[in-house]
């Protein structure tokens, strides 16, 4: 693939879609939400500017501090049991020889099915008294809680919830897996070792780029978690949003601010805030896997 | 350490099996897949449940027995009448395939452009490309809808999908991968042939990326058949609702709160999982690809 002449000129006129996308749906909204941020507008009167007020009252609103608490709460559940029990099936998967494509249909299934309908269904299965999810706690002579109405058991019963997508993360891993190098097995049975220290010296190594890849964008994903926990908790005009609190998220508190209270200047306030929070997260992550991840030493 | 001195036993003792496949014992295929089994169960329970729980009558709608009975096909025709389904229906296809047809074609395009040229500034700007799909959609959810607001176009179905006519990073991402896939010997043909740039793109690189085009397809009309943020902050008109917007309305005047006709939210769910359920069992290889490309 040389370079020839023209091929400049072809190349931005291919690359002119992104770029105009780029700039009005991208860059330019980031710019103008950082400007309005340090507005009051909502919608009606033209924007006033009010300096660093919006960011004055974020640190001081108690219910910024709720909604990111139980935001963070969620993520530190979600994000591990998610790619432990991905890894899990996955291991499963790639032993279970023929019947492993049925059974990752089997596991993909919920990923399909839309999160509204999901939030319907879980309202239910979750339910303190009828849920299907407590009749079988019941068996084992556990009685469960009140998974969608005790405040203390909502979040851990959204994390279950959010479990039962762990198909597409399983997928990938599986794939991952049929990547490691066969021979670095066979050479450490040889060796003797046990299949725990397979594992975690050929098995994790191998596939800690991918699992250094889901990590960050599930956790960025999670930070920005909306839209079952809006579906069964908020939103609704005949109920007042009674469990209000205890899964009031951040990005359900920034959508209730932006497009119920008409607080465009707030909220963008809120949606700065939340790019910071992510953006040192993902940091941190990222300076973690220097050390965590193991690289092939030829790149691919 | 050679793998030459291997004891011959060893090697006679397992089974001759394709190198990616692991070597596994019967007794661990065994247990492997009776774990399976129970955590298949427990993933496809709440999909029967559902199907299940949508036939049944109010009396029975919270038995979580596996068989309706008895069987209330009634349910379906209830919620029918009840609320615009098919407008509805017919809403989030049109929304779908059009968020689909464009975000396919206009990847392709950019993912074209970054795999055939080469040019100054290409890396930083596909690392870019890269970055924007790190990017939290919450910092930009209130400037767009503003944008939209700005151009009257707030409360239409437009901004459902026309962000996609500008190409989508994990797309552009996946077909470029594609791209780079292609021998360069048909380029060359083409260019002997003197074709020029487009002519080549659409004649001989789109035609050979026709999988990695249904990929796209098949993943952005899943997204948009089941988003609902974006149908909340844009959809007034509920004529103009898409399923799982309506789904939301049904969800809050039906169930929780509501009038308590569980069994009508939960007909409207099936619904509206149906499709996307179907769509995976026909499209499946496309989905586990667009998954595992790197």
């Amino acid at each position: 693939m040389a370079r020839q002449r023209g091929d400049t000129r072809a190349a931005w006129m291919f690359l002119s879609p992104w770029i105009a996308g780029f700039l009005v749906f991208t860059a330019g909204p980031m710019i103008f939400s950082l400007f309005l941020s340090l507005t009051r507008y909502d919608m009606l009167k033209p924007a006033t500017f009010v300096g660093l007020d919006n960011y004055q009252e974020l640190v001081t609103d108690p219910k910024v501090g709720i909604a990111l608490y139980n935001t963070l709460f969620f993520t530190v559940l979600h994000v591990p049991l998610l790619i432990v029990l991905a890894l899990a099936l996955a291991s499963l998967l790639r032993r279970a020889g023929r019947a492993s494509g049925f059974f990752r249909t089997v596991l993909y299934l919920p990923v399909m099915t839309p999160p509204v309908a999901l939030a319907a269904m879980f309202l239910l299965l979750l339910n303190g008294q009828t849920g299907a999810i407590n009749e079988l706690l019941g068996w084992f002579g556990f009685t469960g809680p009140n998974w969608t109405t005790d405040p203390a058991w909502i979040k851990p019963g959204l994390v279950l919830m959010s479990l039962w997508g762990v198909g597409s993360t399983a997928v990938i891993y599986l794939a991952a897996l049929s990547r490691v190098p066969q021979e670095l097995y066979e050479a450490a049975r040889l060796d003797g070792a046990s299949s725990w220290k397979q594992f975690w010296h050929i098995t994790l190594p191998g596939i800690s780029g991918t699992i250094y890849f889901t990590v960050i964008v599930n956790t960025i994903a999670s930070l920005q978690t909306f839209t079952e926990a809006y579906a069964m908790f908020f939103g609704n005009s005949e109920v007042a949003d009674n469990q209000g609190d205890s899964a009031l998220f951040y990005v359900i508190y920034l959508f209730q601010q932006a497009f119920s209270s008409l607080r465009m200047g707030y909220a963008s306030a809120l949606a700065w805030a939340l790019f910071v929070v992510i953006a040192v997260i993902t940091a941190v992550q990222v300076r973690a896997s220097r050390r965590l991840v193991y690289y092939e030493s030829e790149p691919r | 350490m050679s793998l030459v001195e291997a004891p011959v036993a060893a090697t006679v003792a397992e089974p001759a099996e394709s190198i990616e496949k692991p070597r596994t014992h019967a007794g661990t295929r065994v247990l492997s897949v009776l774990a399976l089994v129970l955590t298949g169960a427990a993933f496809l329970y709440p999909l029967i449940w559902l199907i299940s729980s949508s036939l049944k009558d109010r009396a029975h709608v919270f038995d979580n027995a596996l068989i309706p009975d008895p069987v209330a096909f009634g349910n379906y025709v209830e919620v029918w009448q009840a609320v615009p389904l098919l407008l509805w229906i017919v809403n989030s296809l049109l929304v779908g395939v059009a968020a689909a047809a464009t975000a396919t074609i206009s990847s392709a395009v950019v993912a074209y452009g970054f795999a055939r040229f080469r040019f100054r500034g290409r890396n930083v700007m596909f690392g870019l490309v890269l970055a924007t799909m790190m990017l939290p959609g919450a910092v930009t959810m209130v400037p767009v809808y503003l944008e939209w607001h700005a151009v009257g176009l707030a409360t239409t179905q437009i901004p459902l999908w026309a962000q996609n006519l500008f190409g989508s990073a994990f797309y552009v991402f996946l077909l470029r991968q594609f791209f780079l896939g292609l021998p360069g010997e048909v380029f060359d043909a083409a260019k002997v042939d003197g074709a020029g740039h487009l002519r080549t793109f659409a004649r001989i690189a789109l035609p050979l990326t026709v999988p990695a085009m249904i990929v796209v397809f098949v993943f952005e009309l899943k997204a948009a058949w089941t988003d609902l943020i974006k149908p909340l902050i844009y959809l007034r008109d509920t004529d103009f609702y898409t399923l799982p917007r309506g789904l939301k309305t049904i969800l809050d005047r039906f169930g929780e709160g509501g009038e308590s006709q569980w069994e009508l939210v939960l007909a409207a769910s099936t619904i509206a999982t149906a499709p996307m359920i179907l769509l995976f069992l026909f499209a499946q290889r496309y989905f586990v690809r667009g998954l595992t490309t790197q």
